[in-house]
Parts: C-alpha cells; structure tokens; sequence
C-alpha cells in the first residue's frame, strides 16, 4: 500500500473539481493512499511572483516544511504548484542571500525547512511507482477506438522536465496507451493555452486557445486529455467564444484521470464528468458504459 | 498624420536600472544575450507583444527604462519558460519578465484599471487574509476594479459553472493565517536587509 | 669589489631595461649591494643586459676574471633565459652555472613605493646569488631523430602534410580509419567561396598520394599503441581486413557487379544513409585506393556461410578476393607523429524542436551535400525523401553551435557553407530560399564576396534564430508544409515560414573518440574535445608533447585554406625535427638515486608524461629523462625524498628561501 501527502492546491477546489474527483478515485483503485497536507496554503502559483519573489518562495517554503516533517512525498497534481514547490526548493538552494531571508522567516513563524521535501506529479507517480503493469490489471473497460489528444501544458516539463521529456512528453500518452485508446500525435502538447490571459486580455487568450482546439480537430482527436486546471478550464469554458469567432468548433475537454477512472469502471458523476462545459459523458459513453 | 521623432540620446539611458537588471534572480546573463531571437521565436504571445522579449531584453540592459516598464510586453508574459529553456545564453528570461512586473508594480508605471496588476494585487491580497485563494471571489473582486461591464458578459459563464459545481462559494481559509502572516512580514522587513 | 670565498667567483649584472626597471628600482644600489655579497668578485649595472653589448660584457667578465658562476637580474626567464645562458657559454662557463633573477615582472612593473622595490630587489639577487652558489654544471642531452613520419587522418590536412614531407623526401605512413582517405572533403559537393567541385580539387590530390613512392598508405588501418618519446617512436597500427587482396587487386569493380544483391539495399555510410550500397562496395567512385571492401556485417557469406561467392567468380584469375584475410598487425618506428584525424558533424537530434528523424524532409547540411552531389543517392536531383521537390527550403544556421545547451562554441565554418548551400539549392531547384541566421561570419578571403553575391541572388536573409519547426498549420497556406518560426530581428517581428524542406547547418565538434586518441598519443584535450595546441597563437600545430603535432579541424573547427595552412605548418615542423636530425633535452630532469629507491611505485602512476618505469629485476623505479618534462610531481611525492630534480635540488631551493628572508 503506498502512502503520500496530497496537495490539492486551490484550483482543484474550484473550477478543477473534476480533478480532484476523479484522481482519489483513479489512486484508490491502485490502492494508493492520499493523505492531504495539513494546513496547507496557497502556493502563490504565477501570480505571487509578480508581487514579491522571496514572499512567494516563501509561501511555497511554508508547504514543504511542513511536508518534510512526514516524511512521505508530496503528490502536487495542479502544474502551477507542481512548478512553484520545485521551484522554490531549487531557488533557496541556489540563491543564499535567499536562503539566508526565508532561513529567518521560517524562525519567526516557527518552521524548521531543511529542503528535503520531494514534490512528485501524478504522471510520475503512475509511471514510475506503480507502473503500467498495476494499471492495466485495474481495467475494466478498456477505451478501445477513442482517440485523444494528449495536452501537458508548460509547466510541468519546462523549465524542469524531470520525469519526462521536455520537448515531446510522453508519459501521458503511455498511461493513455496503456487503458486502450488511441493517442493522435499532437505537437502542440506543450504549448501554453494563455494561462490567466483570457481573464485578463480575452482576445490574446482566446486566439492561444483556438489554436490548440483547432489541431485537436485537425489531427482527428475526440476529445483532449489534459492534466492541469487552468489549461482544462481555458479548452473547456470558451468553444463557444471561439465558434463565434473563428468557426465551428466542439470538442470534450477532460482530465486524464477521469479517462484512466473511465477505464477503471468508475461512472460519470464519480469522477466529475457531470462538471464538463462541453458535453463529455455522451461522447464517452460510446467507450466507456459505465459513464452513461 | 502624427510625425514623430523616435531617436534614443545617451540621457534617457538609466545605467542603474541597467545594473539592477543585471543583478535580478535570473537576470544575471543577462549581457551574454547575443540577440539571437529565440525568446521572441519560442513565445506563443509574441506576436501581441510592443516590444519582443528579444527587444525588450536588449532595451533593459542599455537602461531604458521607460520604454521596458511601460511595454505591453512584460504583462502579456504567461511563464510558459518557453524562452528560458531555448537561450542559448541560458538567460532566464522568464524570471526577468517577472522582475520588471514587480518594478513596475513598485514604480507605479502600468495603466491604472489594466487588469494584470491588479490581478496580482488581489491575488496576494487574498493569501495574506485567507491563506488560500477562492477563484470566484478573485474573479469578482479583479473585474469590479477593471472592467464592471465584462463581468456582466461573464453571467452566462458564471451560471455554468455555478451549476456544474465548479464554483466555490464559501471563501476557503487555514488555521496557521496568523502564522502564514508573521513568515511573510518577517521575510518583507529582511529581505531589504539583505537585497543587493 | 669583495674577495672571492674559497672557489666560488660569482658575476652579477643588474639591468636598467631602460627605464622599465630603472624608473622603480635603484638599479645602481642593487649592483652596489650585489658586490657586497660573499663569493660574489664583479657586480656591474647596464642598460640592457639582453643587448649584444650587454652580452659581450658577460663573457669579457667570465674571461677576465675567471668566472665560474654568473647571475643576471633583469626581465622575465621566458623572454631571456636562454639568451644569456647562451652569452655563458659562450664565455666558456658551462650555461647552467648562472640563475636569472626576474626584477621586472616580479618587481618594478608590479610595485610603485620605489624604495620597497629595491630593497625586494636587493633580496632577489641576494637570494640568487646564494642559489647559483649550489648549482652544478649540467649537459644538454641529444637524442637522434628517426626519419619517418607518421600521419593519422587522411582527410586533406593529413593529405597535404603527407605529400608535403614526401615530396621533401621523407617517408610517410598515412594511416587512415576509412576504407578510402579524403575525409570529410570527399563527401562535399562544391567548396566556397569558389564554388570548385570538392571532389575536382581533391582527387589529384588523392591520386598523388597512392602513386608517391614516400608514401606508405593505410587504409581500413587504426594506430592501436604509441609508445615512446621525440624521435624515438614506436607506434603499433592494426590494418583491419576488407577481404580483398590489395596487391591483387585492380580495381575493376567487376566483383561489385557480380554480387548475389542485384538491387544494393544497406543504408550507405558515405552517403549518411540517403543512399544504398551493397555488402561488397567501394565507398565513391574517385575512392583511394582503388578497392572494394566486404562489410562483414552484411555479407551473406559471414552471416550464414551459404553464399555461391559470385563475386569471386567475377574476379576470375585475378583472384583478389579473400574472404578468410586476417587483420595485420604492423609496428613502425617513427621520429615524428602529425595527428590530422579531423571532425565529425554535429548530431542534430541534440536539437528536438528542429525535428530532425522526425519529420522526413528535415535534413542536415552534411545530407544536402550529398543531396545535390551529381555522384550522389538522386544523382545530383534535389528530390526529397516523400518524393517531393521542393519549392521553399529553409537553412538554419548555427545547429548545435554557439548554444549554452549544446556547444559553447561558433563552429566558423557553417554561416559560408550555409551561403553555398543557399545558391546551389536556389540554382538547381528554383525554390524561395531562406537563411536564418544570427549573425553573418564571413571572415576568409573573398568570403565577404560571396555573401554579396547570395544577396544579390534573392536569398532571403532572415536575422533570427528558429525555435521550432512544425508541421501544425495557422493559415491555408501552410497546410502541408514545414513551419519555421522565427523572429525576424532585423524588423522585430516573429515570422512563421512555411517551407517543404529545411536544412539544418550543423556545427563541428570533435569525434566521439577523441578523448581516447589523445590519451593514446599522450597528448591533451580542450575543455570543449579538441585537441590542445601548445599556444593557440604562436603555436598552434605543436602539442605539449614533443614531437607529436596537430592539423586541421581537430584542433579546432576551420575551412579548407586553414586546415592546408596548418598541414604545412605541422609538416615544415616535423621537418625541423628530422633535418635537425636530433634533438635537445632540457636538463632540469628528475633523476632517482637508485640506492635509496625503497621500490614503493608511489612515483610511478603519477608522471603525466609517462616517464618513470618500474624496473622489476632490480625493484627500482627508473627515470627516461628524455621524456621527463621537470614538473617535479614524483621529487614532491617520493615520500624517502630518492627523488630529486636537476637545476632544483632541495639545497638550491632552500638557499634561495633564505636568501630572500635573510
């Protein structure tokens, strides 16, 4: 029975719910168990940094020395706060005139950090501690002719690709591989959906964002697995902005682990398929009757 | 038609913002840059950019730092590390975008309602009170500051995701707020401490 | 003046240098104090020592009053140590017998309190003339020079070193690794700024090396062992099989012909792959020598033993096929070795985003070479590997150079073959082509010329480096094309581009094993993997090993016209070697007291230079002195102090320490 810390991050009580859901229920299926960080604080994700850049190590400071005190990894499925922990630790070890900062903060507040907490992403912890073999023993169903576009965003390979490669990731792709379907070659898995961008100047991220659903369309993909929040909710929440836009377009956006949950047998509503902009479950229900 | 004189004279130049950029985490190769153009050519916002990263690189080293502060470019920065991983001089330009942000922030030089700083404002804001972040809150708060009439063309987005649960109500908090806030007024009065 | 103490008769002169030295230091007061010095009978201050005047002065003194020890306090030993050892002996003293104290470098360039300088000054010489007391006289050794030359490499570096010393009448092995030699030149269609078809201006060359009587050629052949010193070396060279006898054979290729494979179908080497050969080839036409090889790899015959051996039925009475020849071991003594082993071409799958292997018709300038070569796979067509031909190229400049990521270095070459490329693409194909570039290097002769002319042409010249080749398209017009996107610095604006072909302009870097041969040859390597020149101005074809010299690219990336240049420079030196026809040793050598040797070996694994030897009848270790460079590594670590050193003996060096803190 394996054991880590889980750091949900903010999102994923939000607009990434469905991530949530469905990666306990994927971990529980492998007989993982996720035990959540106490306490745990918002990582600061890109947005802190523009303020104050020791703050925000800081902040991420704060999570890994309470991490470090159990001794387990720390499982970090959001991109933003998979980059920002790793960051922050490379960072107060590498800059000492950081270092020396947080050293003292961490004194005042009470925090002993030692920089020895490890911060793992799902992909890594599926491919790596599990294995292909586990999962595959887990399937139920598997997703036999459902193509999908396998999308990584940025910051989980750059500017650290630790257990993937940085240029072409594929470790997506293989767990995709390995529940039956079929991943379309997508050389657009690493370029960035334009982040908080659409918030902020709605037609720059929408033209970011059309330009990955338009491949998708191209490379005949049915649906795009994604593995960060942001990037699912930017795909998700404005097809029909871009239709209006540029054309017709319609395509399922959803987690790789509500696909992996999918093939486990899991239904729609347990892995949060219910929560999709663009109509998930119907298209998926074809490969997958349980999420009828 | 508005003609105008666009030549540089040695004057404008700032030389001590030119040496602060050069000593900025990140920054610190930065006159290594050879103006090769990758920056510009691997970033999916350039062309929206005033400035190119290339350019604007180029500019902050030779001090000028009213045309880099006032850019569009620094703000249309998303930290996709796209052109931190491809500099063949490994300058990260990435962490220098983010620097000029918060010089910017700090030197007041952004239009008042653009809604990025403000973004980053609230955003901090929120995590000193709460210690976590409520995206509907965030949202609410950056857009009554910036742009009242958007977040009335958000409803129909909003109601969607109201109704697909993807929308926190509750503001989400933590127990160690209290200590939270002394790490991060503890780590504000040192840092000036110990800053170059 | 002072007595003499007992027979020491020591001479000491204090240089003004003019005023380098003279305007911090009391010139005068330290030849004063100099003359106060025990042992010390003639002490005198002159302008400039290193004059011939000033020379004159030494060995009028050393006649005069019977010198027997001299000391000079002037500039730096590497500037005129051996000028005035050189005014010693010629007064008839031997030249070890003097000791030059440096009040230049060390003292009035470096100091401004004029007294302080002086008095540092006074404690120099003091301490010298203490040291020069101990020192015993010293014979420079001479050892002959062997006549041969070895040359390892056969592109056009080793060509031309080889036919230059052959034509100078010494003898020459050329050992080459190929089965044919021209290197890297060989497989380039035409060469800038001239255009000249690469294989025109070579063959001759070539050909001139298999008919030159001084000329012992190798081919298929690898040195395996190098063993001894300047002069004296004996170098072991394993001549691998090609299954075909050389002396029989006369290269009508009928045995080709004849094959079992009717269609060739192994990927072809000197093509890099673009192009088929059979297991039984020659690797170009204009190859030499003239002789086919059998790759054992792909020859039914040594795979399954059931061949009908058609090609030795084609060779009929001939008889040259020899499918049982061993490889052969030769040992060849050799007074001077020049390594000419070159370069090989950046591997562009270093560089993910250029998608080289991943895309077809993304291909490596090296590729287009052949591509366009008339004895190429297409026969000079430029037809791309879907088939297609292209109406748009893209040439990317600087493919694993310059670049933190890959290599540090500009590979100098790249940006003028890029221009070549970039006309002879245009002319055959008519495409739009595009450069993209960081900055134009164009530095030979002529070299800026020829830039002008591709601008002339309509090259497009886009200032900017390429992040990424793709094959998603933004627009209609980009649907089935490659996309190169770019900023266009030169106008600050990102371009994408879309073309059917793209040719990556791939940088230099060392061969894989170089790290392997310098460590066989005993020579050192560059942080980067180039070979080590001994200075990269003044001497840039010597190594730190003496009689081992370096030609061409694999000292560091360079054209054709440098890599000849340097070919004759690294020939004309080992000429000065063998016409000199011996050679000088320092004597400032190690030396072991074989009495006191405990047999420890501490000494042994330490010498960079492979010197000390460990005697095993009489369990002593054992000094070459003609290897040894005096670093004093073994006098430091000898832990019972047997080793000492000559011109540095403990006594000496502990003198001179008292000397200046007296």
């Amino acid at each position: 029975m394996k054991r880590y810390l889980y750091y949900p991050g903010c999102s994923l009580r939000g607009t990434g719910k469905a991530y949530e859901e469905s990666l306990l229920a994927v971990f529980k299926a492998l007989d993982v168990e996720l035990e959540e960080l106490e306490d745990w604080n918002c990582c600061g994700a890109t947005a802190y940094m523009s303020i104050d850049e020791v703050s925000s190590f800081a902040l991420a400071g704060r999570n890994l020395a309470m991490a470090e005190k159990k001794n387990l990894d720390l499982l970090a499925p959001c991109s933003a706060c998979f980059l920002v922990l790793n960051k922050a630790q490379r960072y107060i070890k590498e800059y000492p005139k950081v270092a020396q900062t947080l050293e003292h903060g961490f004194k005042a507040a009470g925090l002993e950090y030692h920089g020895t907490a490890k911060v793992r992403h799902p992909l890594d912890v599926l491919i790596n501690d599990i294995g292909l073999e586990r999962i595959k023993a887990c399937i139920k169903k598997p997703l036999t002719g459902l193509k999908v576009a396998p999308y990584y965003g940025c910051q989980i390979v750059r500017p650290y690709a630790t257990f993937d490669l940085m240029y072409y990731p594929v470790t997506m792709d293989k767990l995709l591989r390995a529940v039956g379907a079929e991943v379309v070659d997508y050389p657009l898995k690493t370029r960035c959906c334009g982040g908080s961008q659409k918030g902020t100047l709605p037609e720059v991220g929408l033209s970011l964002i059309h330009i990955l659903l338009k491949e998708a369309r191209r490379r005949e993909a049915q649906v795009i697995s994604t593995i960060c929040p942001l990037c699912q909710f930017n795909l998700d929440a404005f097809q029909d902005e871009a239709s209006k836009k540029y054309g017709e377009i319609s395509m399922p956006v959803v987690y790789f682990t509500q696909l992996l949950g999918l093939a486990f047998g899991f239904s729609a509503k347990e892995l949060g398929l219910e929560r999709n902009i663009v109509a998930a479950k119907q298209m998926l229900a074809k490969f997958a009757p349980a999420a009828a | 038609m508005a003609v105008k004189s666009l030549i540089k004279y040695e004057v404008e130049r700032d030389p001590a913002f030119a040496r602060w950029v050069t000593g900025v985490i990140g920054g610190e190769r930065i006159r290594n840059c050879i103006q090769c153009g990758m920056c510009s050519a691997s970033c999916p916002l350039s062309p929206y950019m005033d400035l190119t990263p290339r350019r604007l690189i180029h500019m902050a080293r030779e001090g000028f730092k009213r045309d880099v502060l006032e850019s569009f470019t620094i703000w249309l920065c998303t930290s996709c590390y796209s052109c931190t991983v491809e500099c063949p001089r490994r300058i990260r330009v990435t962490d220098v975008m983010y620097a000029l942000k918060r010089r910017a922030i700090e030197d007041g030089v952004y239009p008042r309602r653009f809604p990025i700083p403000v973004l980053a404002s609230e955003f901090g804001a929120m995590i000193r009170r709460n210690g976590r972040v409520t995206e509907s809150w965030l949202v609410m708060r950056v857009f009554l500051k910036t742009a009242i009439l958007r977040l009335l063309g958000m409803s129909k987005l909003g109601t969607k995701l109201f109704l697909t649960g993807r929308m926190e109500i509750v503001p989400a908090t933590i127990k160690g707020r209290k200590q939270l806030q002394t790490l991060l007024d503890d780590v504000e009065a040192h840092k000036k401490e110990v800053a170059a | 003046m002072n007595g003499s103490n007992g027979d020491l008769r020591i001479g000491v002169y204090v240089c003004d240098c003019g005023t380098n030295i003279a305007a911090t230091v009391d010139v005068k007061a330290v030849a004063e104090y100099a003359a106060t010095l025990p042992g010390v009978v003639v002490a005198r201050e002159y302008k400039y020592m290193c004059s011939d005047p000033g020379q004159e002065l030494i060995r009028q003194d050393i006649e005069e009053h019977k010198l027997n020890r001299v000391v000079v306090a002037s500039c730096s030993p590497l500037l005129h140590e051996e000028t005035f050892r050189g005014a010693v002996s010629k007064g008839g003293l031997n030249p070890f017998c003097f000791q030059m104290v440096n009040i230049r470098e060390h003292d009035s360039w470096v100091h401004q309190d004029h007294a302080k300088a002086t008095e540092k000054a006074r404690a120099l010489v003091r301490a010298a003339v203490r040291r020069v007391a101990l020192h015993k006289p010293l014979v420079k050794k001479r050892v002959p020079i062997d006549p041969n030359v070895l040359i390892v490499g056969g592109g056009i570096a080793g060509i031309h070193a080889a036919l230059t010393l052959a034509n100078a009448g010494k003898h020459v092995y050329l050992v080459e690794r190929e089965p044919t030699i021209g290197g890297n030149m060989a497989k380039f269609d035409k060469t800038f700024p001239t255009l000249d078809c690469a294989a025109c201006i070579l063959t001759p060359k070539m050909t001139a090396v298999k008919k030159h009587p001084n000329i012992t050629l190798w081919t298929l052949s690898e040195v395996t062992q190098v063993q001894g010193y300047v002069g004296n070396f004996e170098v072991s060279v394993t001549r691998h099989p090609r299954y075909i006898n050389e002396d029989l054979c006369v290269g009508c290729l009928e045995c080709i012909e004849g094959c079992v494979y009717k269609q060739a179908k192994v990927p072809d080497e000197f093509n890099l792959g673009l192009g088929k050969r059979k297991p039984i080839y020659i690797s170009f036409p204009q190859a030499v020598p003239q002789i086919p090889v059998i790759d054992r790899e792909t020859c039914i015959e040594f795979k399954s033993g059931r061949c009908k051996k058609t090609c030795i039925e084609a060779c009929g009475d001939r008889h040259a096929v020899d499918l049982k020849q061993q490889p052969k071991l030769e040992t060849v003594k050799v007074g001077a070795i020049i390594l000419a082993t070159g370069y090989q071409p950046f591997d562009a799958r270093k560089v993910p985003d250029y998608g080289y292997g991943v895309y077809p018709n993304v291909y490596t300038a090296p590729e287009v070479e052949r591509l366009i070569n008339a004895s190429g796979p297409t026969g000079g067509e430029v037809i791309l590997r879907d088939g297609r031909k292209p109406e748009a190229i893209g040439i990317i400049h600087c493919v694993g150079s310059r670049d933190e990521n890959t290599n540090k270095w500009c590979s100098r070459v790249c940006c003028m073959y890029s221009l070549k490329l970039a006309h002879l693409l245009k002319e055959r194909t008519g495409a739009e082509v595009y450069n993209f570039y960081i900055d134009m290097r164009a530095p030979g002769k002529a070299y800026e010329e020829f830039y002008h002319k591709l601008l002339e042409e309509g090259v497009h010249m886009i200032r900017g480096r390429v992040a990424e080749v793709t094959d998603w398209p933004m627009t209609k017009e980009e649907e089935g094309k490659l996309i190169m996107r770019a900023e266009d610095t030169l106008i600050s604006f990102v371009r994408r581009v879309p073309v059917d072909m793209v040719v990556l302009s791939v940088g230099l870097v060392p061969h894989a094993d170089a790290k392997d041969v310098r460590r066989l040859f005993n020579i050192s390597c560059s942080t980067e993997g180039w070979f080590l020149e001994r200075h990269p101005k003044l001497a840039p074809v010597n190594t730190f090993t003496d009689g081992i010299f370096i030609a061409g690219a694999c000292q560091a990336p360079k054209d054709i016209p440098d890599a000849v240049g340097q070919a004759g420079s690294a020939a004309a030196e080992a000429m000065v070697l063998i016409d000199t026809g011996y050679v000088e040793m320092e004597p400032n050598t190690a030396y072991i007291v074989e009495e006191e040797c405990s047999g420890c070996k501490t000494c042994v694994p330490l010498c960079p230079y492979s010197a000390i030897s460990f005697l095993e009848d009489k369990k002593v270790a054992q000094i070459n002195e003609v290897v040894c460079k005096g670093c004093g590594t073994c006098v430091a670590a000898c832990p019972s102090g047997t080793i000492r050193q000559n011109l540095f003996e403990d006594e000496e060096i502990f003198e001179e320490i008292q000397g200046v803190l007296a």
